[in-house]
């Protein structure tokens, strides 16, 4: 294999792909990328064996061919290249080595044959739509923060993605849940997504895919089984495999009898939480919050450091409530929040809460409350 | 200068200062003078419990006191504690039950009751913890105590208070106390284990070297048979051989320990005393009276120790965000496995799935000897196991685990069991016959 391209194709299609490779890896191959030289381009694949991500730069091919190279290793070499620059990959007669040579640098890396890349075979989908960007990266950004890391609970460790009927049409919608809190965001289902499975997909891949929409203007292509899921984003396609485990009825979780609604501006909210959280040294402490006509009280009480409290102007004209929330996940939310206004749907100090945007009612939050 | 001369003796049982050389006490005529020209200097304590089990079980039935007890049992059929009448017989500990009762066949074996032997142990504790906040508990039945700096607040000498001590337990608790008294860790543990029972020996800085120098080397801590036997190898069996080595050819011979070797051959020890500091895990474990593969084996033991475990914890009032399970296998192998909860627990059920699921991933056909399962991580119970918005019946069940606590408080533990340990006894091991 010979190849020559600019230092600048490499390290874009590098960086997408590089990240999947874990920095600690029992199996030798999987630390490597595989580059396939081919017409007027060089194809990048890097996997995981749950997650595979491959991206094609364009490339002068001199001589067809493939190989494996450790990922990160040719990453850092590449990045440090002078901006610019043209690289040539080329391997040795006998396939063991590569070399990287641009301008006056010349590095040697060792190959494995390309014939122990695993792949991951994708099977036959079952479902293919297209939708944007945009509404992709929408779905994911709201309801990622709650994902659960708890690995008992492996089928909380996604997003569910499934399509339901709302308001007299169909949506394609995305939730997370760890437990104490719900995030669930939608859009109008895409032609071509009816009937499709509900699916999870895994943290890792949610957390690629982000990366990957970051051109809102690109229409993204999805591919899905009920065990596999496929994107294609301009050149980049990343394949996964898909929790296998059952979501939890999420539905049942979230509250409709709440009555009482208060509603805070959006921003003054979550810089009184932030404030008054400074006091509370570990995580998990509780922010108490006072509800009463026209006002909210925020208090932390830390016995090791003191105390806080800060009165916010509130649209409020229930009884009055106390009810208390872990400061992390109130800031959490209040981050997702892009409007100027909450909403907040209370029952009492034991029940969950609903959160809104008061601009997007589309998007919702669930908070369980904390004991204070 | 009159009172030195008289102090530097005492008589054990009536604890008067015993003065001159005579073989037994001016005061009440005991034998049991204590004489050492450093006694009052000394500060650094080892207190053990002489065959502790036994004794308790002795003193709990009087019927006992006279005939051999062997404390153990389980199939794999260990002696845990023997009584000093059945060491008569040379019963030893850990040996298999089979030749204790061929060396011992009149023998009367009693299965451990740990609870009760805790709840002793701790009481010796507390009153250790009376004479000096310096207690650093080995074990269940053993503590180093460093009394140094106490003879203002009791008005006399470590060795006095000691004595008085050993007098205290025997006659408030019912069981007795070997003390060992010298300047360093390792000799005063060397010497609690020289007149077994009710023994108080006292090795002063004067006659350490002579004294180690004719012991074994297997005396030094950390010297077990293994390691003995490769100095035997070399030719050294006798610490009067280790202090006519040097410590470049003894680290060069034997790494690191070489060094060990050097210094406490020589009656050098500067490990300092250290109070136990606060509990950073709890966990429970099991070794079984037969190696054992099989999920159908295990799972009920960890259900068994998880709620032990969680026991404890709702009893300190503490909970842990981690869970550790431990795995030995039959060749002695260590595996450790944790898992971090998303909040800490202190819920039988919680520690008991969170274990299974790690426990499940290690089963291979490997055979294992024990197994055991904790928490760490551990904070106080107040942020434990809140309601949770997926698992709705979580509360339920921890309300149903409250219950169950309650009536077990009330009824004993066997007044609720689940249907993982149900019939397997206390360890929830396999009741199978050999």
């Amino acid at each position: 294999m010979r190849v020559i391209l600019e230092r600048s194709n490499l390290l874009k299609s590098l960086s997408h792909v590089h990240r999947v490779v874990e920095r600690r890896n029992t199996i030798p191959i999987l630390s490597n990328v595989l580059l396939a030289a081919d017409g007027a381009s060089l194809e990048l694949k890097a996997t995981d064996l749950d997650l595979e991500v491959t991206e094609a730069a364009q490339a002068t091919v001199e001589q067809g061919g493939a190989t494996t190279v450790p990922a990160h290793l040719l990453y850092d070499i590449v990045r440090k290249l002078p901006d610019g620059s043209e690289v040539m990959l080329k391997t040795d007669d006998n396939g063991t080595a590569m070399a990287v040579i641009s301008g006056r640098s010349n590095f040697r890396l060792q190959c494995l044959p390309q014939g122990d890349f695993p792949a991951l075979t994708a099977g036959q989908f079952s479902h293919i739509f297209r939708m944007d960007a945009a509404a992709l990266r929408g779905l994911i950004e709201k309801t990622q923060f709650a994902i659960s890391t708890e690995e008992t609970r492996y089928y909380l460790n996604g997003i569910y993605l499934h399509t339901v009927e709302a308001d007299g049409a169909l949506k394609l919608r995305s939730v997370a849940t760890d437990g104490h809190r719900l995030a669930r965001a939608e859009f109008e289902a895409p032609a071509g997504s009816e009937g499709m499975p509900g699916i999870i997909i895994p943290r890792k891949t949610v957390g690629e895919l982000q990366k990957l929409v970051d051109d809102p203007d690109v229409a993204v292509t999805v591919e899905l089984s009920d065990t596999k899921i496929r994107f294609t984003i301009g050149s980049v396609v990343l394949t996964s495999k898909l929790i296998d485990g059952t979501f939890p009825d999420y539905q049942r979780v979230i509250p409709t009898g709440n009555d009482k609604e208060l509603i805070i501006d959006r921003q003054s909210f979550s810089a009184a939480v932030d404030r008054v959280s400074t006091v509370s040294s570990e995580r998990g402490r509780a922010v108490k919050l006072a509800i009463s006509e026209g006002q909210v009280t925020l208090t932390v009480n830390n016995p090791d450091s003191g105390s806080a409290t800060e009165e916010l102007a509130a649209s409020y004209d229930s009884d009055p409530i106390e009810i208390g929330f872990n400061a992390r996940y109130l800031l959490d939310v209040a981050a997702q929040l892009s409007g100027t206004e909450a909403r907040f749907m209370l029952a009492d100090a034991g029940s969950p809460t609903v959160i809104q945007d008061t601009s997007d009612m589309h998007t919702l939050y669930v908070l369980m409350p904390m004991r204070v | 200068m009159a009172v030195n001369a008289t102090a530097n003796g005492i008589c054990r049982d009536c604890l008067a200062p015993a003065a001159g050389t005579g073989k037994r006490c001016h005061s009440c005529g005991s034998p049991r003078v204590l004489r050492h020209p450093e006694l009052e200097a000394l500060p650094l304590a080892h207190i053990d419990c002489d065959a502790f089990y036994a004794a308790v079980e002795k003193r709990d039935n009087p019927e006992l006191r006279d005939k051999p007890v062997i404390i153990g049992g389980g199939k794999r059929g260990v002696v845990s504690t023997a009584c000093y009448i059945a060491r008569i017989h040379g019963v030893r500990s850990a040996m298999p039950m089979f030749k204790a009762l061929e060396a011992c066949p009149e023998a009367i074996v009693i299965k451990p009751d740990m609870e009760k032997y805790v709840r002793v142990g701790r009481e010796v504790r507390a009153m250790m913890e009376a004479l000096t906040p310096m207690v650093e508990p080995i074990s269940i039945d053993e503590a180093f105590l460093d009394l140094a700096g106490t003879q203002k607040l009791h008005g006399a000498p470590p060795a006095h208070v000691l004595a008085a001590f050993a007098r205290r337990i025997e006659e408030e608790i019912g069981i007795t106390v070997s003390v060992g008294l010298s300047y360093c860790k390792f000799l005063a543990k060397v010497a609690s284990d020289l007149n077994k029972p009710r023994g108080f020996s006292v090795i002063g800085r004067a006659e350490a070297l002579d004294f180690l120098a004719a012991q074994p080397v297997t005396t030094i801590w950390g010297v077990g048979k293994a390691f003995a036997a490769t100095l035997e190898r070399d030719g050294v069996r006798m610490i009067g051989q280790l202090q006519k080595m040097e410590k470049n050819d003894l680290m060069r011979r034997y790494g690191t320990i070489g060094s060990r070797l050097y210094h406490l051959s020589r009656g050098e020890d500067d490990r300092t005393v250290k109070p136990r500091s606060e509990a950073k895990s709890v966990s429970s474990e099991t070794t079984f009276n037969h190696d054992i593969s099989a999920a159908s084996d295990l799972v009920p033991v960890l259900r068994a120790l998880s709620e032990r475990v969680s026991t404890r914890l709702k009893k300190a009032d503490i909970a842990g965000r981690t869970v550790v399970l431990k795995l030995k296998t039959a060749d002695f192998r260590t595996r450790t496995r944790n898992r971090q909860l998303a909040d800490p627990t202190r819920l039988a059920d919680r520690i008991f799935h969170t274990g299974l699921d790690m426990l499940m991933r290690e089963l291979d056909g490997t055979r294992f000897r024990l197994l055991g399962v904790g928490v760490s991580d551990l904070t106080d119970a107040a942020k434990a196991d809140p309601p949770d918005l997926v698992d709705t019946l979580s509360h339920k069940r921890a309300l149903a685990e409250g219950a169950i606590d309650s009536l077990r408080e009330k009824f004993g533990r066997e007044a609720v069991e689940t249907g993982y340990t149900f019939g397997r006894g206390r360890a929830g091991q396999p009741q199978r016959e050999e």
